[in-house]
C-alpha cells in the first residue's frame, strides 16, 4: 500500500486552520473534520518545530511511556526514614523542588518546625526556627531521595516509611505514613496534639505496621500489590489523589490480618486498627510512591518529552521530564480554587503544596476525575466539570494506561504520561486535585480544589528539550 | 461544602457549616462557635449558620433548604472535548480506509501539525506558506521514511480521487496522473485536459520548492512513485516552474525507471509552453489534439510602441508568459523575473507602480499576499493595476489571467468587466485585452459564461495561456 493508501479512495480530511478549505470540501460532499486549532500557548515557534521534527522524539516517548506502563508497586517492608533512606543526622526532606527556609512558606514553615521539636532538635518554635533558618538542619526535596510526601511532606529520621519496590525494574520508592485529616504537620500544623500522634506514630503504628508487612512477607505470603490496589480505587469511585476511600479500605484489608498477627498489646492493635480504618487518605501515602515508582522507571530517556515529577512546594512549583533528567524546571505555585472547611475562605489558603500532584503525573486524580464523580463536592464543580477534565486530558498525554481503568469512559484507560510539547499545542495545562493548606503555620488544611501549575514551568522545560534537539 | 458556599455568600451571614457531621466537621463546626447541642454521627448531615439577626438568618435557613433540594440537573455526560491539534483529530477518527490530513494554520506552527501526520502514517497537505526549507526537508525526509506524502508547503492545489483540495477545478476522472510543484500549472494542465475529454487520477501537489536544490525533489519522488503503483493511473506528467537543473535531472533520471510513462511539463526556455507539453500528451495517447476554446474579442490593434502589461495571479502561468514573450520582446521587468537583474520591486501601496516597458506581475507572490487573500480571492490589487495602465500614458496590450474552480472567486468576470470597460474608456491609447480563463464548463462559474461576460467587455479569451501570450504578442506586431 503506497502512501498509506492515500490514492485508494476519495480520503477522510483531517483539517486544522482557516474555515474556506473544509467549507469547499463540505460542499463536494466529503468527509471532512475540523480540529479546534489555536496558536500554540506558549513556546518558541522554533522550539516547537524542532521538537515536532526530533526523530528521537516518537522512539523516546513510547519507551517512556512502555516503562511507566510497565512498573507494578509492591509493599515490601515500613522502616524508619534513617535506615532505607540517604537521609542525614540534621537533614529534614520536603515537597517540590529545592527550597530555602527564607523562602519557604507557612505551611511549609509549620511542619518544618514540627519535626525539629518531634525529632528533639529544637525544644521551642523559637529555637526550630533558629537551627532552620542558620541552616543548621539541611533541607532536601523528597525527590531527590526516590521519596515523596503528601502536602508539606517533611520526613524526619525517626518518621516510618512505607518501602516500596517495583517487581519489573526492581527500584524503590518510599513514603512517610499518613497522620490523618485536620490539624497535621504535613498541613503545617505543629501543635501537641500533633506531636503525640507523631510520636504515637513512631512508637506504635510504625512499629505495628512494620511487624505486620515482615510477618506477612516471611510467612510466604506475597507482598501486598499496591498498584492492585489503585486500580481497584478507580473502579469504586476514587481517584487516587484526593479521594482515597476504597483504596484506604482495600489497604486496611489486605493488612489486617497480619495486623492482629503482630505480638503487641490488643490496645496497640486496636487503636492502630481505628486509626487507619478512619483515614480516609491512609492510602494516599501508598499510592504516591507507586506512582513514583512507575515516573523513575520512565526517568533519562533522551529525546523523551514525557514529565517524569510534578511537585509542589508551597512556594514553587516544579517539573522534570525523562529527557533532561534531574532538571528542575520552576514556576511560582498557584493558589488552588475550590470548597473551604468551616468559615475558611479563599485569603486562608496557601498555594499549593506537595509532592501528591505524582499521581497526576501517573495518569489519576485530577486525571481520573471521571473515575471519581463524587470528588466534586468536596473540590468543586459538577459531575460533567469531572468527566470532561478526564476528557480534556487525554490531549495531552502520551498513552492510555490499561491497567486504570475508568468504568464510565468504558473502561477506557486512564490518560497517561504527559507530552509537554501537546501541553504547549493545546494550552491546556494538567488539572490537579489538591488539598488546600492554611497559610498561616501552624493552622492545618482549610479546603479541597482544583489546580494548575503555572506554564512558566512548561516554558523553561519546552526550551530545554529544544535545546537537548538541537544538540543530539 | 457547595451549599457552605453558596449560603456563605448571603449578606448578613457570619459563618456557616454544611457538612456530614465527622468529627473533623463537628470540630469545625465547634471552632466556629456551631457545635450541635446534641451527639451527631457522621452519616448525619450537620447544618450550621451563624448570622447578624434573625432575619438574615432566617434568609440563610431558607437558602440552605432551597440548595439541598436542588437536584443536581446534569445528566453526567460530559461536553465533548474538540481535538486542538492534527494528531488528536486523526487519532479519533477510527477509519482505516485513506485519510489526508490538511493544514492552513500559520507557516511558523504548520511544522507540529504536519509531523503529527506523518507520525500517524497520513500524507498531509501544507497549504500554509512560510514554512523554513529545512523544515520542509525534514518533514519530506521523515514522510518519506513513514511511506507518506508531504503536498506542501504552500500547496495551493490537489486532486485526490476526485476530491478537490484548495484551488483546484472540477475535471473529469480519468488514466492521467499530475505530480505538480505549481499551482495554476496544474489548473492549466488539469483543464486542457479535461477539454480534450481525457481525465485525471489525481493531482499531487508536492510545492512549489520542492524542485529547488534545497529541497531536491523529495517529495516529487516518492509522489512518481506513488502513482507509479497505482492502478488508476496509466500516464504521468510533472508540472513546475523552472526547477533547479540537477534536480530536474534526478527526477527526469527517476521516471525513466518507472513502468508508467512520464512526460514533462517542466517550464524552461527550451520548453516554455504547458499547451505544448499537453498536446504532446493526447498524440503519446493517440488522441487528437482539440481547437482551444477562445473568443476573439475586439481584436483591435495595439497602439504603435505599445508594451506588453501581464498582470497574473498565477505564478507558473506569469512564468510561461515570460517564458514565451521574452524572445520576441527581450527584457522583461517582473517581481518573479527570469533572471534577478529584471527584478521590479513593488509596493503595492503605491498608486504609480509601474516601471514603463514590457512588465509581468504575479500578484499571487507572497510579498503581495501579507495581510490579504489570494488575487484568485480578492481582486483588489489587480483592479488598482488595471486603471493604473490605463490612467498612463504609455500604450499597451493588457494580458490577464482569471482563474476558475474552487476556491477561485464566484464570479470573477462580475469585477473584471466594469474594470475592463472603464479602463478601455479611460486609456487615451487603444487598450487591448487579453485573458487566459483557466478552468472547466463544470467549474461553479462555468468556462463559457465567464468566457462570454469577458468577451462581451472587449477582451479576447484564451483557454490556453500560451495561446493568450501569443496573441497578445501578434497584437503588438511582436515577430514571434
Amino acid at each position: 500500500m503506497t502512501l498509506g493508501g492515500l490514492l485508494d479512495g476519495p480520503p477522510a480530511i483531517v483539517a486544522a486552520g482557516v474555515d474556506v478549505f473544509s467549507d469547499a470540501l463540505r460542499a463536494q460532499g466529503a468527509d471532512v473534520h475540523d480540529v479546534e486549532w489555536r496558536p500554540p500557548h506558549f513556546g518558541d515557534p522554533a522550539d516547537l518545530a524542532v521538537l515536532a521534527l526530533d526523530r528521537r522524539r516518537a522512539a523516546a516517548n513510547r519507551t517512556a511511556v512502555e516503562r511507566l506502563l510497565a512498573a507494578g508497586s509492591v509493599l515490601v517492608d515500613v522502616r524508619p526514614a534513617r535506615e532505607v533512606l540517604d537521609i542525614g543526622d540534621r537533614m529534614l526532606l520536603h515537597s517540590g523542588p529545592p527550597l530555602l527556609w527564607e523562602n519557604a512558606s507557612g505551611p511549609m514553615r509549620g511542619a518544618l518546625i514540627g519535626a525539629c521539636l518531634f525529632e528533639g532538635w529544637a525544644s521551642s518554635v523559637e529555637d526550630a526556627e533558629k537551627i532552620l533558618a542558620s541552616g543548621e538542619v539541611t533541607l532536601d526535596p523528597c525527590h531527590h531521595h526516590r521519596t515523596v510526601g503528601p502536602m508539606a511532606g517533611v520526613t524526619s529520621p525517626s518518621m516510618w516509611m512505607w518501602c516500596l519496590e517495583d517487581p519489573v525494574s526492581g527500584g524503590k520508592a518510599y513514603c512517610n505514613l499518613n497522620e490523618g485529616l485536620g490539624k497535621v504537620l504535613r498541613m503545617g500544623a505543629f501543635n501537641d496534639e500533633v506531636q503525640e500522634r507523631l510520636r504515637w506514630m513512631r512508637d506504635v503504628l510504625g512499629p505495628v505496621l512494620s511487624k505486620a508487612v515482615r510477618g506477612s512477607i516471611d510467612a510466604g505470603n506475597d507482598p501486598i500489590d499496591v498498584k492492585g490496589i489503585l486500580a481497584q480505587m478507580l473502579q469504586m469511585g476514587d481517584e487516587g489523589h484526593n479521594r482515597n476511600r476504597a483504596g484506604s479500605l482495600m489497604a486496611l484489608r489486605e493488612l489486617s490480618p497480619s495486623i492482629v498477627a503482630v505480638d503487641a498489646p490488643s490496645s496497640d492493635i486496636a487503636a492502630v486498627l481505628k486509626f487507619a480504618g478512619g483515614n480516609e487518605h491512609f492510602f494516599l501515602n501508598l499510592g504516591m510512591p507507586t506512582a513514583k515508582l512507575a515516573l523513575d522507571a520512565a526517568r533519562d530517556v533522551p529525546g523523551s518529552t514525557m514529565l517524569t515529577v510534578m511537585s509542589r512546594n508551597g512556594t514553587e512549583f516544579g517539573i522534570q521530564t525523562a529527557g533532561t533528567g534531574d532538571r528542575w524546571f520552576t514556576g511560582p505555585a498557584q493558589t488552588p480554587v475550590g470548597l473551604f472547611l468551616g468559615d475558611y475562605g479563599p485569603e486562608d489558603a496557601n498555594p499549593d503544596i506537595g509532592d501528591s500532584a505524582i499521581m497526576e503525573t501517573y495518569g489519576v486524580g485530577g486525571f481520573a476525575m471521571a473515575a471519581a464523580p463524587a470528588i466534586v463536592r468536596f473540590v468543586g464543580g459538577t459531575v460533567p466539570d469531572a468527566l470532561a477534565t478526564t476528557e480534556r486530558m487525554y490531549q495531552l498525554t502520551l498513552a492510555e494506561n490499561p491497567a486504570m481503568a475508568i468504568p464510565i469512559m468504558g473502561f477506557r484507560g486512564s490518560p497517561t504520561g504527559i507530552d509537554v510539547l501537546k501541553v504547549a499545542r493545546t494550552g491546556w495545562l494538567p488539572q490537579i486535585n489538591t488539598g488546600m493548606a492554611g497559610r498561616v503555620a501552624g493552622t492545618g488544611q482549610v479546603g479541597a480544589g482544583l489546580v494548575q501549575p503555572p506554564q512558566e514551568c512548561f516554558e523553561q522545560a519546552l526550551a530545554a528539550l529544544a535545546e537537548a534537539a538541537r544538540t543530539a | 461544602m457547595q451549599v457552605s458556599r453558596t449560603v456563605a455568600a448571603l449578606p448578613g451571614v457570619t459563618g456557616v457549616i454544611v457538612a456530614m457531621a465527622t468529627p473533623l466537621n463537628l470540630e469545625l463546626a465547634t471552632n466556629m462557635g456551631l457545635a450541635p447541642e446534641e451527639a451527631a454521627s457522621p452519616e448525619q448531615l450537620l447544618i450550621g449558620v451563624a448570622a447578624e439577626d434573625d432575619e438574615a438568618l432566617a434568609a440563610a435557613v431558607a437558602a440552605v433548604e432551597t440548595a439541598l433540594a436542588e437536584r443536581e440537573r446534569s445528566t453526567g455526560s460530559a461536553e465533548a472535548i474538540p481535538q486542538r491539534t492534527i494528531g488528536g483529530g486523526l487519532a479519533e477518527r477510527t477509519t482505516d480506509g485513506p485519510a489526508l490530513a490538511i493544514v492552513s494554520v500559520p507557516g511558523q506552527y504548520a511544522v507540529a501539525e504536519a509531523a503529527d501526520a506523518i507520525a500517524a502514517g497520513r500524507s498531509v497537505l501544507v497549504f500554509s506558506d512560510g514554512v523554513p526549507v529545512e523544515h520542509e526537508v525534514a518533514l519530506k525526509r521523515a514522510a518519506h521514511d513513514a511511506g507518506v506524502l508531504v503536498m506542501g508547503p504552500d500547496c495551493g492545489t490537489a486532486i485526490v480521487s476526485g476530491v478537490a483540495l484548495g484551488f483546484a477545478n472540477v475535471v473529469r476522472p480519468g488514466p492521467v496522473g499530475l505530480v505538480a510543484a505549481s499551482g495554476t500549472g496544474a489548473q492549466q494542465v488539469s483543464c486542457l485536459l479535461d477539454m480534450a475529454g481525457v481525465g485525471v487520477s489525481h493531482v499531487l501537489g508536492v510545492g512549489g520548492r520542492d524542485l529547488s536544490e534545497a529541497v531536491g525533489g523529495l517529495a516529487t519522488l516518492d509522489a512518481l512513485a506513488a502513482l507509479d503503483a497505482d492502478p488508476a493511473t496509466e500516464r504521468v506528467m510533472v508540472v513546475s516552474k523552472p526547477p533547479a537543473p540537477s534536480v530536474a535531472a534526478t527526477v527526469e533520471a527517476a521516471a525513466a525507471t518507472l513502468s508508467v510513462p512520464v512526460r514533462s511539463a517542466v517550464l524552461s526556455a527550451e520548453t516554455p509552453d504547458l499547451t505544448a507539453a499537453v498536446e504532446g500528451l493526447l498524440r503519446d495517447m493517440g488522441l487528437d489534439v482539440p481547437v482551444w476554446p477562445s473568443r476573439p474579442g475586439a481584436a483591435e490593434a495595439a497602439a504603435p510602441g505599445a508594451v506588453l502589461k501581464g498582470l497574473y495571479s498565477g505564478g507558473t502561468l506569469a512564468d510561461e508568459t515570460m517564458l514565451i514573450a521574452a524572445p520576441a520582446l527581450g527584457e522583461i521587468r517582473s517581481n518573479t523575473p527570469l533572471s534577478p537583474h529584471l527584478h521590479l520591486a513593488l509596493d503595492p501601496s503605491a498608486q504609480d507602480q509601474f516601471a514603463p516597458g514590457h512588465v509581468v506581475i504575479d500578484f499571487g507572490d507572497d510579498a503581495l499576499t501579507v495581510g490579504r487573500a489570494h488575487p484568485m480571492i480578492d481582486p483588489t490589487l489587480r483592479l488598482e493595476a488595471i486603471a493604473a495602465v490605463a490612467a498612463s500614458d504609455e500604450p499597451a496590450v493588457l494580458l490577464l489571467d482569471v482563474v476558475l474552480g474552487y476556491g477561485a472567486d464566484p464570479d470573477p468576470a462580475g469585477a473584471l468587466v466594469p474594470a475592463l470597460s472603464a479602463a478601455r474608456d479611460a486609456a487615451e491609447h487603444p487598450l487591448p485585452v487579453v485573458i487566459a480563463l483557466v478552468g472547466t464548463e463544470g467549474d461553479p462559474q462555468g468556462w463559457s459564461k465567464q468566457a462570454d461576460a469577458l468577451a462581451a467587455a472587449g477582451a479576447a479569451v484564451f483557454a490556453s495561456n500560451s495561446a493568450a501570450t501569443r496573441y497578445a504578442l501578434d497584437l503588438l506586431g511582436a515577430a514571434r
